[in-house]
């Protein structure tokens, strides 16, 4: 069976402030999916309510995983379900070593009934499956001993993003913005290493601003965000167009969502 | 202004209590002797308001000294849990137990390199003429304070560790000081003495038999460390959270030698660690870790001295402390830097985290520097587990609970990093998710 991932009229809203204004996707597994939208369009804020962060409130719609509804759950509970976030700013987490970090993160994934103190998956087992990830990714194996992205450079902080996709194959995979801040050659990096984990078992969601993620993961979709709604839905094309032209185009065809925006905005004020 | 009425049976010990001390002890004249001068000076300090400066913060209202007495019953220590004894191979290993010896032990070969190891009355007696001029003259004097001379007073034997020069000994040694029975006062000592050129370690805890009973510990540590040699010392203060902790620990650092030592503050109701470290050969160096762990409503006071004395030398304390529940934890740390210490470097820092809205952590560094060719460095933070962390974490299929006790020993691992005996690494990281609540994970 093909997984879903279904967003329906999402509303959410950040303090008091709403932000996204009626949201609906939906993304199977094996499909990609592009998000686009200029700043401020609330993309951020899919990503980060979909991974159910607590500062992003759920005012109305739902999130639903094959019919599960997951919109009350924690944060934890989603990632055991399937759910990614790779992080436009990933955190870091001093004295914690990588390795231990994704073991423990593994074990939980795989299995969603763990509780803290239960066994983790074995150790050799887990070496030998992060060592590969590792170098299919072109990653030093030194990587699995440091803490967690403590001292890293932009462009190591995505990579060990990607690590994390490798091992926790998720269903769904949310990519915000992972391609931003990197030279070209950590782009490329990136963007081929998304290539070879996403398959038929995965569903991905590319929020971007750059051409580069999306020609190594061409989207079946593109979604165009505006004033926290999707205003537009196309194919590959529609990317490339708005990559070549902007949202000038976009925000004609749509006042109205820029009016909801200016509401919005007064509403916070 | 001192109170008109000082009850200082509740802050200290009379002259009947001294006497039926005595009693008990055999021992030479020239340490009874010693004794009776320090408890004059013990009857004087307790007339005499503590330091603010280092005890202002430090609530000793609800102590009680009339509750506890030392005692002269045979006690045994086989019963008592440790948490390093039989974790790795150690080469000599000693017990006090409600202020007896009741166990020491150190390898053919150790003593054969001319090692002294075990209990400090029956070395210091046998032994006099060396060790004599190293007990309470150098680290630590009896007229510091009220507990010093407290100490100095009914001091109940304890640890000594000598290293003649030039020998390195190679296994670590351990000693445990525990309490088994309700209301029992202990004075125990550690004297650790490295000659020139030597090196050891020295493992040390504290236990208690069980959770119940309530027990005083007024100890001592006096490290003196000789020219170029090497001490490592731990003490993993482990009470039960009914026990009161006293201690005077001073470390003296000959020229070029370097001394790195760790406090652990896991147990007891309060305590109170006055550490001094006395830099005062040239190019000496000290590295001081401390962790602390506090919970319920437990008390947890430090005062840190990095005294250096002469050119070139270099300290380092890095203390961490996680607070949870309705804890306290005090840290008043100082650098202190004498004119003739030009180039000296000193470092000192203390990070604290909160678990908890209702527990209070003072961090108070401070320099006081009278050369002027120095680099001298200190910060002190004090924050809650970052929300931010802990998402990232869940996001990962991590539980918050899971997620938070991650970031506890990262945020200790910090230390940990810079401790070199691995033992000491892994039953601290044990003892904390002892504490924390974690079960063994089962690999």
């Amino acid at each position: 069976m093909t997984s879903v991932l279904k967003i329906s009229d999402l509303h959410v809203s950040v303090g008091e402030t709403p932000i996204l204004n009626g949201v609906n996707m939906e993304i199977r597994q094996g499909e990609v999916h592009a998000l686009m939208g200029p700043n401020g369009s609330g993309k951020s804020t899919l990503a980060y309510a979909l991974a159910g962060h607590p500062n992003y409130n759920v005012t109305a719609g739902s999130i639903e995983i094959d019919g599960v509804n997951v919109t009350a759950m924690e944060a934890d509970e989603r990632a055991r379900l399937g759910m990614f976030l790779a992080f436009q700013y990933p955190v870091v987490i001093p004295g914690v070593k990588v390795a231990d970090f994704l073991r423990h993160a593994v074990s939980n994934v795989r299995n969603p009934e763990r509780k803290e103190g239960e066994g983790l998956i074995g150790m050799r087992e887990f070496r030998k499956e992060i060592r590969e990830r590792m170098t299919e990714l072109g990653m030093d194996h030194e990587f699995a001993r440091r803490y967690l992205n403590d001292g890293f450079s932009g462009g190591e902080k995505k990579r060990m993003e990607i690590l994390q996709l490798a091992m926790l194959q998720p269903r769904f995979a949310i990519l915000d913005e992972t391609d931003s801040g990197l030279d070209s050659d950590a782009v490329r990096v990136v963007s081929e290493g998304l290539a070879k984990l996403a398959g038929p078992l995965m569903g991905v969601l590319i929020i971007t601003h750059h051409k580069r993620l999306l020609e190594f993961n061409p989207p079946q979709f593109t979604h165009v965000m505006l004033g926290g709604r999707i205003v537009e839905i196309g194919d590959a094309a529609l990317a490339h167009d708005l990559h070549a032209n902007g949202y000038a185009t976009v925000r004609a065809r749509h006042p109205e969502a820029e009016n909801t925006k200016a509401e919005a905005a007064a509403v916070a004020s | 202004m001192s109170i008109a009425t000082v009850d200082t049976r509740r802050i200290g010990f009379d002259s009947a209590t001294f006497e039926a001390f005595l009693a008990t002890r055999s021992e030479p004249t020239w340490i009874t002797a010693a004794r009776r001068a320090a408890f004059e000076t013990y009857q004087n300090l307790l007339q005499v308001d503590l330091d603010p400066e280092e005890f202002k913060r430090v609530d000793l209202r609800v102590f009680n000294a009339g509750k506890f007495r030392p005692t002269a019953e045979p006690a045994d220590s086989t019963a008592i849990a440790t948490l390093l004894s039989d974790k790795t191979e150690f080469g000599g290993s000693i017990a006090h137990v409600n202020g007896q010896s009741t166990f020491s032990q150190v390898s053919d070969e150790i003593q054969s390199q001319g090692v002294l190891f075990g209990e400090l009355q029956t070395l210091l007696t046998s032994h006099r003429e060396l060790l004599e001029p190293y007990f309470m003259t150098q680290a630590v004097r009896p007229d510091s304070d009220r507990f010093s001379a407290w100490h100095a007073a009914f001091w109940t034997g304890g640890t000594l560790l000598f290293v003649p020069r030039n020998v390195e000994v190679a296994l670590p040694m351990h000693s445990l000081i525990a309490h088994s029975r309700n209301g029992v006062a202990e004075f125990s000592h550690t004297l650790i003495v490295l000659e020139d050129g030597a090196s050891a370690t020295l493992l040390e805890e504290t236990s208690s038999a069980s959770e119940s009973i309530a027990g005083l510990h007024v100890g001592c540590v006096e490290l003196i460390v000789g020219k170029n040699a090497n001490l490592r010392y731990v003490q993993l203060q482990n009470w039960n959270q009914n026990s009161w902790h006293f201690a005077h620990q001073a470390g003296v650092v000959g020229s070029n030698a370097s001394l790195q030592w760790t406090v652990v503050g896991l147990g007891s109701k309060l305590s109170h660690i006055h550490q001094d470290i006395n830099l005062n050969g040239r190019a000496a160096t000290a590295e001081v870790n401390g962790v602390t762990f506090a919970s319920d409503r437990q008390k947890i006071s430090y005062y840190t001295q990095q005294h250096h004395q002469a050119q070139g030398t270099h300290s380092d304390l890095l203390y961490k402390e996680v607070l949870r529940d309705d804890a306290r934890v005090i840290w008043r740390g100082m650098i202190k830097v004498d004119a003739a210490a030009q180039q000296t470097d000193g470092y000192q820092r203390s990070d604290a985290l909160m678990l908890s809205d209702h527990a209070r952590c003072d961090s108070i560094p401070g320099l006081e520097i009278e050369a002027d060719d120095v680099r001298c460095t200190h910060g002190a933070t004090t924050g809650r587990v970052d929300e931010d962390q802990i998402f990232y974490c869940m996001s990962r299929g991590i539980s918050r609970k899971e997620a938070m006790h991650m970031i506890v020993e990262g945020f200790f691992q910090q230390v940990y990093d810079r401790i070199p005996v691995e033992v000491v690494r892994e039953t601290l990281s044990r003892t904390v998710q002892g504490k924390l609540g974690i079960e063994a994970v089962a690999v």
